[in-house]
């Protein structure tokens, strides 16, 4: 066995900003004052901000040190299921960072911002093109909003229907954003469970699916990383009474180039550029939920759309029947570029081998460790797998030792207790940009931690102890929370 | 989490499938989590709950109870209406975790029809469900 990456090293403490530095400290000097000081209204000026006196050293080791105590794609594998922690190309960056990106004001007009809307509406082309459903608005912040989005548009379908319809159908397997955004957009969700295979049986959905229903969402691949091989049959059984279907693609990282979303009888989907597309998440960014319709949805779409016309392109507004604006200007636009720029480098062949290397490394790590973890669901999975701690529970070990432990082999833990269909489920979802070494070393360092949950389980209750951090008080964080600083 | 022989299942109650207990007390009904339902999900730090006077039908979600791993809605064993809460859960939730019977009651009901608890298990009924949820 490799030597692990997992070790242990001198990490500098480090007091908040405001505990640091001394008075009349500074990291530059202004400039001589060239004009008159002239006296401001006192009413128009309230007390200074309450910044501290630092020197530029202050400053720049404070952030050095916090980053040190950070855990990141850069630094090592993050197989944080359902969240596609790909590594995001440092080009894609440079790109967004270029100066005609960087300096564009979005209140620029149009004439002035050909590129940036050349961007955009391109954009739109080839997500549109990678799901099969053509149209597409890049406004949504994140794949929840995104969701907000997809319901804004079944209300509205429905409603130039001259019906109101109030329930939207929601599987057990479903991302838990998905029922949140159901509710805020004022439907009542619908559980269904899935069958023995972790998928929608169709006849669960026909059981509850009636003319007050205004469709579907269904994350598909799913969170227990199966696809919903019954996703025709069950998008014929919600048109035909009426409803619409909605595709959760955050996951579609497993599937790029392989399924076209129309085909399975999606009408709506949203897609996260920050896991499928590789732009930074978590706290490397913000997100962008880009949501794709049917060419029949198209005139509910969010406003203003991009538009071409004889090579040029303009922001319209002339959509009556839309859902109007949901996110100041454009969008997060930066985060655009970073998508544009990983698309663009790919190329669709390479897009669908990122896919498929996605789902063969999650199938190898799966056959890999199925004899030492728990698989609820013993079929081919998509890009992740689902194990739970059920061959653990002899020795009082628990997914949360065994996730603890794994920080200490250098590895960012996968996603624990969820989905909540799984008890206790360890949800591990590698990416394509993992290389065949360093997941073999991953899975070596889980096959350590079972064996050394058998013979010393003690070490796994005491685990973290090298981390700079032990185990937080998460509880005591969560009852009696503190919301401000 | 403890085996199911390291947890307490008081013989007076009336156990639903979905892990809350029911207890007839003269003219109501009290009603809580099992010890099974508590060590499943772990710390609990939050705790939903009705309000005096809400109607529900048996089978009806009345709460959340929401722990470090995560959140669970509760099910009325018994249509009525509410005449109690137990408000000691909201500043110290942990109650639940420390004693499901007791002090970690969540609920006093009016029933409707008290002869809707004979349809719910006993003891024997609830601990044979859990063992077979085991294997
Ligand atoms: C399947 C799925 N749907 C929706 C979301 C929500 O996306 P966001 O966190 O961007 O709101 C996620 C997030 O990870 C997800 O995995």
């Amino acid at each position: 066995m490799q030597e692990s990456v997992g070790t242990k090293g001198l990490i500098f403490n480090e007091p908040l900003l405001w505990e640091k530095g001394s008075k009349g400290r500074s990291g530059f000097s202004l400039p001589r004052r060239d004009v008159d000081s002239f006296p401001v209204d006192e009413e128009l000026c309230g007390d200074g901000p309450d910044f501290p006196d630092l020197g530029e050293t202050d400053v720049v080791r404070h952030f050095t040190r916090l980053s040190q105590w950070n855990f990141s794609v850069d630094s090592g594998m993050y197989p944080l299921g359902s969240c596609t922690m790909k590594y995001n190309p440092k080009t894609n960056e440079r790109q967004a960072a270029l100066p005609g990106f960087g300096g564009a004001h979005p209140l620029l007009p149009a004439e002035l911002s050909q590129g940036v809307l050349q961007i955009m509406y391109e954009l739109e082309r080839y997500l549109g093109e990678i799901t099969g459903l053509p149209a597409v608005t890049l406004q949504p912040a994140a794949g929840a909003h995104g969701e907000l989005t997809g319901m804004l548009i079944f209300y509205a379908y429905h409603q130039s229907k001259g019906s109101k319809r109030s329930k939207i159908i929601i599987p057990d397997t479903a991302h838990g954003t998905n029922p949140a955004s159901a509710t805020l957009c004022g439907y009542k969700s619908i559980p269904v469970k899935s069958d023995e295979n972790g998928v929608l049986a169709p006849a669960d959905v026909a059981a509850v699916m009636d003319d007050d229903t205004a469709g579907i969402m269904v994350t598909n691949p799913n969170t227990l990383g199966l696809f919903e091989d019954n996703i025709q049959e069950v998008s014929k059984i919600v048109h035909d009474h009426g409803g619409l279907v909605y595709a959760d693609g955050a996951n579609m990282n497993a599937v790029m180039g392989i399924v076209n979303m129309a085909d399975s009888g999606v009408d709506v989907l949203h897609l996260n550029l920050h896991k499928t597309f590789a732009t930074p998440h978590g706290g490397g960014g913000p997100g962008s939920g880009p949501v794709c319709v049917t060419p029949e949805l198209e005139r509910f779409l969010p406003s203003p759309r991009v538009i071409e016309k004889d090579g040029k392109y303009r922001l319209s507004e002339d959509y009556p029947d839309s859902v109007g604006k949901i996110h100041a200007f454009y969008g997060n636009f930066g985060v655009q570029i970073k998508a544009y720029a990983y698309i663009r480098t790919m190329g669709a062949a390479n897009l669908k081998k990122a896919s498929q290397l996605a789902v063969l490394n999650a199938n190898y790590i799966k056959a890999a460790l199925k004899d030492t973890y728990y698989l609820p669901y013993n079929r081919p999975c998509m890009h992740e797998c689902v194990f739970n701690d059920k061959f653990l529970s002899d020795f009082k070990v628990s997914t949360l030792d065994v996730a603890k432990r794994l920080m200490e082999y250098g590895f960012h833990p996968p996603t624990v207790y969820f989905p909540l269909v799984v008890a206790g489920a360890i949800m591990i979802e590698p990416t394509e940009t993992e290389c065949k070494q360093d997941i073999d070393m991953f899975i070596d360092a889980m096959k350590a931690i079972a064996r050394e949950a058998r013979e010393n389980p003690e070490l796994l209750h005491e685990a973290p102890t090298t981390p700079k951090v032990r185990r937080l008080d998460e509880i005591t964080a969560a009852r009696k929370p503190c919301l401000s600083g | 989490m403890k085996e199911i022989n390291e947890l307490t299942f008081p013989d007076d109650l009336r156990y639903t499938k979905d892990h809350e207990w029911a207890r007839l007390e003269k003219d109501h009904v009290r009603i809580g989590i099992s010890d099974y339902a508590q060590d499943q999900l772990g710390d609990i730090v939050f705790v939903e709950l009705p309000q005096v006077g809400d109607e529900f039908e048996k089978g009806d979600e009345f709460g959340i109870v929401e722990s470090v791993k995560a959140a669970s809605e509760m099910y009325l064993p018994i249509s009525g209406t509410i005449a109690m809460i137990n408000a000691a859960l909201e500043p110290n939730p942990e109650i639940v975790n420390n004693s499901p019977y007791d002090e970690g009651w969540m609920m006093l009901i009016k029933p409707d029809d008290p002869a809707e608890l004979d349809a719910l298990m006993d003891k024997a009924a609830y601990l044979e469900m859990l063992k077979g949820n085991e294997s």
